[in-house]
């Protein structure tokens, strides 16, 4: 029994260990060494990498990437809730609404970041329809900015907010939004003083489930924003790029891993991994 | 107040699809700029007749395939392992996989390859493009088969082993067929999420193995170019059907 058991957890196991466990030790290792004259490392150990992340440059890229994760977490729970309200209260319907929610996120997500440069680029649709119209004559800066990159994490993120607060919204005991209004509570007062406080651990887990990926984004910020929108993401993708600086590239991931798994217990612990 | 939902719902669909719905209105102008001058199918031609497109596009439906047939088998059999008793190491590992960020998961493959490389006389390719596909969808694959496994009566298997059945006969028959659909779904997801990687992919991918969403990148970055609407618009309808037709595959 036990060794059938091993015999099923093995081929996930070697996966998981050689192609996720093993790479992430070896940036550990690489993290502390020097790096070398044309890329990779050399054995000359030192702490020194993890140091240069608090230099005021990568400090000042790191607290933006809390900021905009932050910002875009906070955009996403406000546009969510009143939409997962609806579709709570949609009667036979809330499956198609729910559909129609998730169907957009089961597309490609470069495709998706794709459509906000369309929309938003200097010859986009919104600034072509604007000049035709006559409303202004030179184009707006829509895209290579924070708005631009703020609007593409919220985009691709919705969804994960939407789905913890309407499982949440179900179970909610109807009886006390009744006992609400016996008292008489109007609809709007029984919203924010019963239904939101009960919804907490709804927001709660998706405001994590957002805000891990958006710690980590690489590609929107690296689409839709400009060369001032630098998050985490693109520092570490240009140490290994152009900057061939390997052992910070790998302190910086390091660092990024450690918030991650932080965020990724504190989800677990509420309970929040089922809603995955 | 129910009115004012019923319009900020409106607004909130409009803005998960207008985006998508315009890009493929406009994949059909007869005009190279974004001014609506009739339709024509000229960016679907010119897309048709772009080799590297095409070899891009074989490419990618390879690397699917053989990513979504590895992850699904080997992630099927870790979730009845899991299912049947918990392997906290690795069920952690898994989940600090899901959440991990693309572009960490990149790069360490990436650097893990080139270690690899001192030892072995490989280059980047194919190859490790599957790899790191397998690596990243198989805890997809285990999340999706886990929750199938969760609404799955235990007795069953026990009543076939009860009639003498094997343990591994008792998989292969009672519980593998129940699990069929999940599994199926699971496939697809795996299939999914390795069509459309771009950023990890970019990372391990050799001369010889540019994959679709390579070349989506490159269009995009390049400026405004009509083919990459009808482009997108295939994949996102390439992508629609293969989930409509897995959403009749459950029902049945």
């Amino acid at each position: 029994m036990t060794r059938l058991r091993s015999l099923f957890l093995a081929p996930a196991g070697v996966i998981i260990g050689v192609l996720f466990v093993a790479p992430l030790a070896i940036m550990l290792v690489y993290s502390f060494l020097t790096r070398g004259a044309y890329g990779g490392v050399t054995a000359d150990v030192t702490a020194e990498n993890y140091q240069r992340v608090l230099d005021p440059l990568y400090a000042a890229i790191l607290l933006r990437t809390f900021v905009m994760a932050g910002t875009a977490t906070l955009g996403c729970l406000v546009l969510a809730f009143p939409l997962a309200l609806f579709i709570s209260r949609a009667g036979s319907k809330k499956n198609l609404y729910l559909q129609l929610v998730i169907l957009p996120f089961w597309t490609s997500f470069l495709v998706r970041t794709y459509a906000w440069m369309f929309l938003l680029r200097d010859t986009g649709l919104i600034n072509s329809a604007l000049m035709a119209a006559g409303v202004i004559h030179q184009p707006l800066p829509l895209l290579y900015n924070d708005g631009a990159v703020f609007v593409g994490l919220v985009y691709g993120y919705l969804p994960f907010v939407v789905l913890p607060l309407y499982a949440t919204l179900e179970r909610l005991d109807k009886g006390l939004l009744e006992a609400a209004a016996d008292l008489g509570a109007r609809p709007w007062i029984t919203t924010t003083r019963v239904v939101i406080p009960l919804c907490a651990p709804g927001f709660r887990a998706g405001a994590l489930l957002v805000f891990i990926p958006c710690l980590g984004a690489y590609l929107t910020p690296d689409l839709l924003g400009g060369s001032k929108t630098v998050l985490v993401g693109n520092v570490i993708q240009n140490q290994f790029t152009t900057a061939r600086d390997w052992p910070f590239g790998s302190a910086v991931s390091l660092l990024l891993m450690a918030f991650v798994m932080i965020l990724l217990m504190l989800l677990i612990r509420r309970g929040g991994e089922k809603l995955i | 107040m129910k009115r004012g939902l019923a319009l900020y719902a409106v607004a909130a669909y409009a803005f998960l699809h207008v985006p998508l719905l315009v890009l493929a209105v406009f994949s059909f102008n007869s005009s190279r700029f974004t001014v609506w001058e009739g339709w024509s199918l000229n960016w679907y031609r010119a897309a048709l007749h772009d080799g590297q497109l095409a070899e891009a596009a074989w490419n990618s439906i390879l690397i699917a395939v053989a990513s979504t047939v590895l992850s699904t088998i080997v992630g099927t059999l870790c979730a009845y392992g899991l299912w049947k008793r918990d392997a906290k190491w690795l069920s952690g590992s898994l989940y600090l996989s899901l959440v991990t960020p693309e572009i960490v998961m990149g790069i360490s493959l990436l650097v893990f390859f080139q270690w690899m490389f001192r030892f072995l006389h490989v280059q980047l390719g194919m190859h490790t493009v599957i790899l790191a596909h397998v690596a990243f969808s198989l805890s997809y694959v285990v999340i999706v088969v886990v929750a199938r496994l969760r609404t799955f009566d235990a007795s069953l298997e026990e009543a076939a082993m009860d009639l003498g059945a094997t343990e591994w006969q008792a998989f292969r028959r009672v519980t593998l067929p129940v699990l069929a659909p999940g599994i199926a779904a699971a496939a697809l997801l795996a299939f999914t999420t390795s069509f459309d990687d771009y950023v990890i992919t970019s990372m391990v991918a050799g001369v010889d193995s540019e994959t679709l969403p390579m070349v989506v990148y490159a269009m995009a970055r390049r400026g405004a170019n009509p083919v990459l609407n009808s482009i997108s618009t295939t994949i996102v309808a390439a992508l629609g059907a293969l989930i409509l037709f897995s959403e009749r595959l459950r029902e049945s």
